[in-house]
C-alpha cells in the first residue's frame, strides 16, 4: 500500500517535471511569436535596405578611387573617395590611370578600360565590345542600341557596373570611373607625407638611414609624426578619444566607490547604528541605480555642457548606486570575530574599521571596482556617443556621415581590441588579488 | 634573549612601516590620479564644473515645477507613453531569452568536460570575448543604418552582447557541477543533448535563471539607452520629449518617472527572485544533509 503511494506520487512528480520542461520552452516560444508579431518581423526585409548594407560591406574593406573628367573645364582629376585633401598629383597617380590633365586613359579588372577624349568622348571598352558616350551641352549621347546588363542609359545619365565594383558615370557636368581597391586607404600616410607609397622594405631602409627626407629631423620621428598627424584617419585624435573613454570609466568606477565605501558603512545592518539612517542610505542608492545613467547623463548635460566630464560623472553617481549596495552586502558578511577582538584591546570605531574590517572586505570591494571598470569602458564608450566624448562620439559622427564606413569599422575594431585589453588587465589583477 | 626579542620587534616594526609606506604611496597616487583626471575630464567639458554646480538643479526644478503644475495632464501622457515603454520592455525580455538560449549553447561548447568538441574549446571561449567586447551601440547602429530604426536592431544587438555576458558566467557555473550524472547517462547510452538535458541542466537552472535575471534588469537600460539613439521604444519617445523643450517639461517628466519606476521596479523584483533561487537551493542542500 505504502510502496504504491509512493509509486503515485513520485509518477505524480515526474509527470510535474515534465509539464514544467514542456512548458516553459513553449512559453518561451509563444513570447518569441508574439515579440516578432509585435515588432513586425515579416515587414522589415520590406522596410531593410540591404543594398546599404553591401555598401557597407564593401566599404569595410576596399575603397574607391574616384578619376573624373569635369565636362565644363575639360580638366581630369583622381582621388581617393572624393575627398579634395586625398587628390593625386600627376607624379603619384596609381599606376592605372595613364594620359595628362586633359586626356587619359583608365584601366580596370578584368579587361576592362575607360578612355577620356579631350573633346569630352568617353568610350568603353569591355571584352565584348567598345561603347562611346558623348556628354553635351544639355544630356548624353550613345550609339548603344542594345545595351548589355548592367548598364542603364537615360537622356542625361549613362551608367555602367563593372566586375569588381568598378563603375563608369557620365552626365553633361562629368564623367566619373570607381575603381575598388582593396584595404584602408592611406592608412598609415596620407599623400602629403613623403612615407607615401613607399613600400614596407622602403620604408625599413629609410627609417634606419642617414640621409633625411626632413632635414628637421630623423626619418623615423618624421614617419612617427606623420602617422600620427594622418589627415584622414587622424590617428592621434582616435588615440586621445580612446584614451577620454577609459579616463571615463576610471573617474566613474574609481570615483563611485570612493564615495560609496562610507555611506556603504550606513548601509549595512552590522554598522548603521539606526534603522532610519540604513533605510535612507538603501533607498538613497536605489534611487542613484534606478536613475539610469542615460537620465543622468541628460541631466548633467544641462548643466555642464557636453563632454568627458558628464558622462564621468553620471556613471559615477549610477555606480555609487551599485557600489553602494555591492560593498554594504560585503561589509554585512564579514566575519565580527577580529572587531570583537579589537574592542576588547579598547580601540575606537575608526581603528575597529581599519584593522578589522577593510582587510576583509578590500579585496572583494577591490575585485568588484575592476570587474565594473571593464564593465564601464563599454558603458563609457555609450555614454560617450550620447554625451560627446570619446571614442563613442567619433562612432556616432562616421555612422552619421555614412560614408566613412572604413572609419566605422576602424573603430569598432579598436573599440573591441580596448574592451578585450582591459578585460584581461582587470581579469589579470582579479585573479592576483584572489591568490592573494 | 632579550636583545634577540629587540631585533624581530625591530625588524617587524621596520616591515610594518615599510607596508605602511607602501599604502600610503598607493592611496596618494590613486588619488593624484582621480584629481589629475577629473582636472582633465573638466577641461575637455565644453562646461565647467564650478560654472556649471550652481544650476544642476536649475532642470530638473524646472522639469518638476512645470510638471506639478500640468499634474493633471502627466497621467494621459504616461497612458501615451505606454505602449514605448512596452516596446522597450519587449526589446530587453526578447533578446534576454535569445541571449539565454545562445548563451547556454555557447556555454556548454566553451566548458571543458561538457563540450562536445573538446579542441574547439578555445574557439568558443574567444568567439565569447569578442561577442562580450561589442558594446550594443556599435551592433545598434550598424543595423539602424542597414535595417531601419525600430526594435530589431536593438533586439540583435542586445542578444549579441547577452551571449558573450551569459555564456561566460553560464561556463563558469557549469564547469562546477558535478560530472556524475552525466557519467551515469553516458554509460546507458544517452546522446549528447540528452547527457546535458537531463545531466546539467538541472545542477545549473537556478543559478543560470539568476543570472539570467540579473542581465533582464541591465537588459532593459540598456535597451533604453539604444531608443535613445533611435532604436524606438521608450529612449526615443525621450529623447523626443527632450528636444521639445520647456513647455512640454511635463510630457518629458511623465517619461523620467516611467522610466525610474520600470527600472527600480525591475530591480527589486530580480533581486526578491534571485535571492530565492540562490536561498531555495542552500535550504534543499540542508535538507539533503540531514
Amino acid at each position: 500500500m505504502a510502496v504504491l503511494e509512493i509509486n503515485q506520487s513520485a509518477q505524480r512528480l515526474m509527470t510535474r517535471k515534465r509539464m514544467f520542461s514542456l512548458g516553459l520552452p513553449a512559453v518561451a516560444l509563444a513570447y518569441l511569436v508574439y515579440v516578432a508579431i509585435a515588432f513586425d518581423l515579416g515587414g522589415l526585409m520590406g522596410r531593410a535596405r540591404l543594398d546599404n548594407g553591401a555598401l557597407l560591406l564593401q566599404d569595410f574593406w576596399s575603397y574607391k578611387v574616384h578619376v573624373t573628367r569635369d565636362n565644363r573645364s575639360g580638366e581630369i582629376s583622381s582621388s581617393i573617395e572624393g575627398m579634395r585633401n586625398a587628390t593625386f598629383s600627376p607624379a603619384n597617380r596609381p599606376g592605372w590611370i595613364s594620359g595628362d590633365d586633359s586626356f587619359g586613359r583608365v584601366a580596370l579588372p578584368q579587361g576592362n578600360a575607360v578612355d577620356f577624349a579631350p573633346d569630352g568622348l568617353v568610350t568603353l571598352t569591355t571584352p565584348e565590345g567598345r561603347y562611346r558616350i558623348r556628354p553635351t551641352g544639355t544630356g548624353i549621347q550613345t550609339d548603344i542600341t542594345d545595351p548589355p546588363a548592367g548598364f542603364s542609359i537615360s537622356n542625361s545619365r549613362f551608367s555602367a557596373d563593372l566586375p569588381e565594383g568598378a563603375r563608369l558615370t557620365v552626365t553633361r557636368a562629368r564623367s566619373e570611373v570607381f575603381r575598388r581597391q582593396p584595404g584602408w586607404e592611406l592608412f598609415f600616410f596620407d599623400l602629403s607625407s613623403p612615407f607615401h607609397g613607399k613600400s614596407w622594405g622602403e620604408l625599413a631602409r629609410l627609417a634606419f638611414s642617414g640621409d633625411r627626407l626632413d632635414p628637421q629631423r630623423s626619418n623615423i620621428a618624421a614617419m612617427g609624426h606623420d602617422f600620427w598627424q594622418n589627415g584622414i584617419w587622424h590617428h592621434g585624435d582616435v588615440a586621445w578619444a580612446i584614451f577620454e573613454t577609459i579616463l571615463m570609466a576610471f573617474l566613474g568606477t574609481f570615483g563611485a566607490g570612493l564615495v560609496a565605501l562610507p555611506l556603504a558603512f550606513a548601509a549595512a545592518s552590522n554598522f548603521a547604528p539606526f534603522v532610519l539612517l540604513r533605510q535612507i542610505t538603501r533607498r538613497f542608492f536605489d534611487l542613484l541605480r534606478g536613475v539610469d545613467a542615460l537620465i543622468w547623463t541628460i541631466i548633467l548635460s544641462r548643466a555642464f555642457g557636453p563632454g568627458p566630464l558628464t558622462g564621468s560623472l553620471a556613471m559615477l553617481l549610477t555606480e555609487t548606486g551599485t557600489f553602494g549596495k555591492l560593498f554594504s552586502e560585503a561589509l554585512e558578511n564579514i566575519d565580527e570575530k577580529p572587531v570583537e577582538g579589537l574592542k576588547s584591546t579598547g580601540a575606537g570605531p575608526v581603528q575597529r574599521i581599519r584593522w578589522a574590517v577593510m582587510p576583509q572586505v578590500s579585496p572583494v570591494i577591490l575585485s568588484q571596482l575592476l570587474y565594473y571598470f571593464e564593465s564601464n569602458t563599454r558603458s563609457a564608450t555609450v555614454i560617450g556617443a550620447i554625451t560627446g566624448g570619446g571614442i563613442g562620439l567619433l562612432l556616432m559622427q562616421a555612422m552619421q556621415t555614412q560614408k566613412d564606413w572604413e572609419h566605422v569599422a576602424y573603430y569598432i575594431v579598436l573599440i573591441v581590441l580596448m574592451v578585450m585589453a582591459m578585460d584581461w588587465i582587470s581579469g589579470r589583477i582579479r585573479a592576483r588579488l584572489i591568490r592573494g | 634573549m632579550p636583545a634577540a626579542t629587540d631585533r624581530i620587534a625591530a625588524s617587524y616594526h621596520a616591515q610594518l612601516s615599510r607596508r605602511r609606506a607602501y599604502g600610503t604611496v598607493l592611496w596618494a597616487l590613486f588619488v593624484a590620479l582621480l584629481v589629475a583626471g577629473f582636472d582633465m575630464a573638466n577641461s575637455r567639458n565644453a562646461g565647467g564644473f564650478l560654472q556649471g554646480l550652481p544650476s544642476v538643479l536649475d532642470y530638473p526644478a524646472a522639469l518638476i515645477s512645470e510638471a506639478w503644475q500640468k499634474a493633471g495632464n502627466v497621467p494621459g501622457h504616461m497612458w501615451r507613453a505606454l505602449p514605448s515603454l512596452v516596446e522597450t520592455l519587449n526589446i530587453a525580455a526578447a533578446s534576454t531569452l535569445l541571449g539565454t538560449l545562445g548563451g547556454a549553447v555557447m556555454a556548454l561548447l566553451a566548458t571543458p568536460g561538457l563540450a562536445p568538441w573538446p579542441r574547439l574549446v578555445p574557439v568558443f571561449r574567444r568567439l565569447l570575448d569578442v561577442a562580450r567586447a561589442i558594446p550594443e551601440l556599435v551592433i545598434a547602429l550598424v543595423l539602424i543604418f542597414v535595417l531601419g530604426g525600430g526594435p530589431v536592431p536593438a533586439v540583435i544587438a542586445i542578444s549579441f552582447h547577452t551571449v558573450g555576458a551569459l555564456g561566460k558566467l553560464f561556463s563558469e557555473v557549469a564547469e562546477n557541477a558535478s560530472l556524475k550524472p552525466v557519467e551515469g547517462l553516458e554509460s546507458v547510452g544517452a546522446s549528447w543533448p540528452q547527457r546535458i538535458w537531463f545531466g546539467i541542466i538541472p545542477q545549473v537552472a537556478p543559478n543560470w535563471a539568476s543570472y539570467m535575471m540579473l542581465r533582464f534588469e541591465i537588459n532593459i537600460r540598456a535597451s533604453a539607452i539604444l531608443g535613445f539613439v533611435g532604436a524606438g521604444g521608450i529612449g526615443y519617445e525621450l529623447r523626443n520629449a527632450i528636444s521639445w523643450g520647456q513647455g512640454k517639461y511635463d510630457i518629458a517628466m511623465a517619461i523620467f518617472i516611467m522610466l525610474f519606476a520600470t527600472i527600480v521596479l525591475f530591480d527589486q523584483l530580480t533581486s526578491v527572485a534571485r535571492e530565492r533561487l540562490v536561498r531555495g537551493q542552500e535550504h534543499g542542500e540542508k535538507g539533503g544533509r540531514i
